[in-house]
């Protein structure tokens, strides 16, 4: 009954939350309510027993990205943003291509059937923390997909440096 | 289970857990804001007698009371919002703020068994933490609508994310040595060595964690956002009365914290080196809080030091120091300590 309670607030709450980002007129807001949706998707990883995940979930997302994001729309002049309309003349087109997104996950959610069960069971992970269990997976089962994963982002990395540099 | 030698019903083991947790947690919280309230008094003495100046003297004997009287002063004083701030963001940030340095709390063990909670994840949570606190200081800047408070809040985000990467890279050494994240594993794990300290294994690190931890509280010689000669105060020139003492509050408990990481990090925690045991046994009977709560005594001291001794960065200067000395330290640190542990393990 606990778990039940404790995801449906989660899954509530993140509805809401995502609701108030598309919603508010102030983008400032609109990050800072983001920041709050950040916060409980960890949670929700906590409550999949991935404490790694929601640490990095917190440190990464909302540490990292999200206050670059409060960099740039701080540094925009949004006076004209916060007058004007919130949407564009378009918004009933995004609203039905929703509609029937949600309609889609309505009917293929019957489908669903829980996957096998690998060698990683809750209590496994329990004993050996979830850092590790992690940790072991990516450098051996999954080295190669790992490595070309760190090797995009050191090639991101590289291009906003060169991209940022001027050219004398 | 049993209480004190009451047995308790079989259902009210949760309520009885609960009470003990909120009876912890509190006994943190009442504890570390009297530290907080006296980091304050010793800061402007220690600071003082460096200065050749006596520091505060008149309330009580030798001032022991001006943190009483300052708090005092400052909760009875008027709180003002100025007309264009965004009023909710405005109050949300200071909560935000001390919420954040508090919270860190939690996962810290104080001494040998003494934890509100043992986390495996420990040393991520109180990273995760202090870039929550990031937040309180952004939108304080923000919400001010003051071109200092932004400037300052825009230069702290900058600070705290760079050298948030540093103060990871250099904990990485810690968790390499100890094999986990958990804080007192990481203090039993100094045990295993005959130095029983990380410190000397883990010197670089130590020195890259501390600056950073520097770096990452706004003290001084990193204290830019708040650069009284440039931006009067930085991010919180608009708060008055109790918002502003959060504040306050805040980069103390942010100094508490960092100081008690390094110590359970790099200085055993509430432990000694057993080669110092071994010497001079009846060091044992002292408990372990007293040797925790004097090493986490002797880091504020340093701050204190290094606030009397060392000018005020400049910005480029501050970046340049993150990203060209500090992160390169780091990294190499973790090289140098993976393939030292590899050969022997």
């Amino acid at each position: 009954m606990l778990p039940k309670i404790f995801f449906g607030y989660f899954a509530v709450v993140m509805v809401v939350l995502s609701l108030l980002i598309v919603t508010r007129k102030n983008p400032v807001h609109s990050v800072l309510w983001m920041l709050a949706l950040f916060f409980h998707i960890a949670g929700l990883y906590l409550f999949l027993n991935a404490e790694f995940l929601a640490a990095v979930q917190v440190i990464l997302y909302a540490g990292a990205i999200l206050v670059l994001f409060l960099f740039v729309v701080m540094m925009l002049n949004l006076k004209e943003e916060v007058m004007g309309e919130r949407f564009g003349k378009e918004w009933p087109v995004g609203i039905s291509i929703g509609a029937f997104i949600l309609v889609l996950f309505f009917f293929t959610i019957n489908k669903f059937s829980q996957g096998p069960t690998g060698q990683y069971t809750i209590e496994r992970i329990k004993a050996e923390t979830h850092t590790k269990a992690i940790g072991s997976v990516l450098y051996t089962e999954f080295l190669l997909p790992f490595e070309i994963a760190s090797l995009i982002l050191l090639i991101a990395i590289v291009g906003a440096i060169v991209l940022a540099k001027k050219t004398k | 289970m049993n209480i004190f030698g009451f047995s308790v019903p079989a259902g009210y083991e949760f309520i009885i857990n609960l009470v003990i947790l909120l009876i912890k947690i509190g006994i943190v919280v009442g504890i570390t804001m009297l530290h907080v309230l006296y980091a304050t008094y010793f800061e402007r003495k220690v600071i003082g007698h460096m200065q050749i100046r006596l520091g505060p003297m008149r309330t009580g004997f030798h001032g022991f009371l001006q943190p009483v009287a300052d708090g005092l002063k400052l909760f009875f004083k008027e709180d003002i919002i100025p007309a264009q701030a965004d009023r909710t963001v405005f109050k949300i940030a200071p909560v935000i703020f001390v919420f954040a340095a508090l919270s860190s709390l939690a996962v810290v063990p104080f001494f040998d068994g003494f934890v509100i909670a043992n986390v495996n994840i420990a040393l991520l949570y109180v990273l995760a933490m202090s870039s929550l606190g990031a937040y309180g200081v952004i939108m304080a800047g923000w919400a001010s609508n003051s071109k200092y408070s932004f400037l300052g809040g825009l230069r702290s985000s900058a600070q705290v994310i760079s050298y948030e990467v540093a103060l990871g890279l250099s904990l990485v050494g810690v968790m390499l040595m100890a094999g986990s994240l958990n804080l007192s594993e990481i203090v039993s794990a100094q045990q295993q060595h005959w130095y029983g300290m990380f410190l000397f294994p883990q010197c670089i690190g130590y020195f890259v964690f501390m600056v950073s931890a520097f770096a990452e509280t706004n003290r001084t010689p990193f204290d830019l956002p708040e650069a009284e000669s440039e931006l009067v105060a930085g991010y919180f020139v608009e708060y008055s009365g109790m918002r502003f003492a959060l504040y306050y509050a805040g980069e103390y408990i942010g100094m508490i914290v960092m100081s008690s990481i390094a110590v359970l990090c790099y200085w055993g925690g509430w432990t000694l080196p057993p080669f110092l045991l071994k010497a001079l046994p009846f060091l044992a009977v002292v408990p372990g809080i007293v040797w925790f709560l004097l090493k986490v005594y002797f880091h504020i001291f340093l701050y204190y030091w290094v606030r009397a001794t060392v000018p005020r960065y400049r910005y480029d200067q501050l970046m340049g120091l993150g990203w060209k000395v500090m992160i390169p330290l780091a990294l190499a640190n973790i090289v140098v300590t993976s393939v030292v542990r590899y050969i022997v393990p």
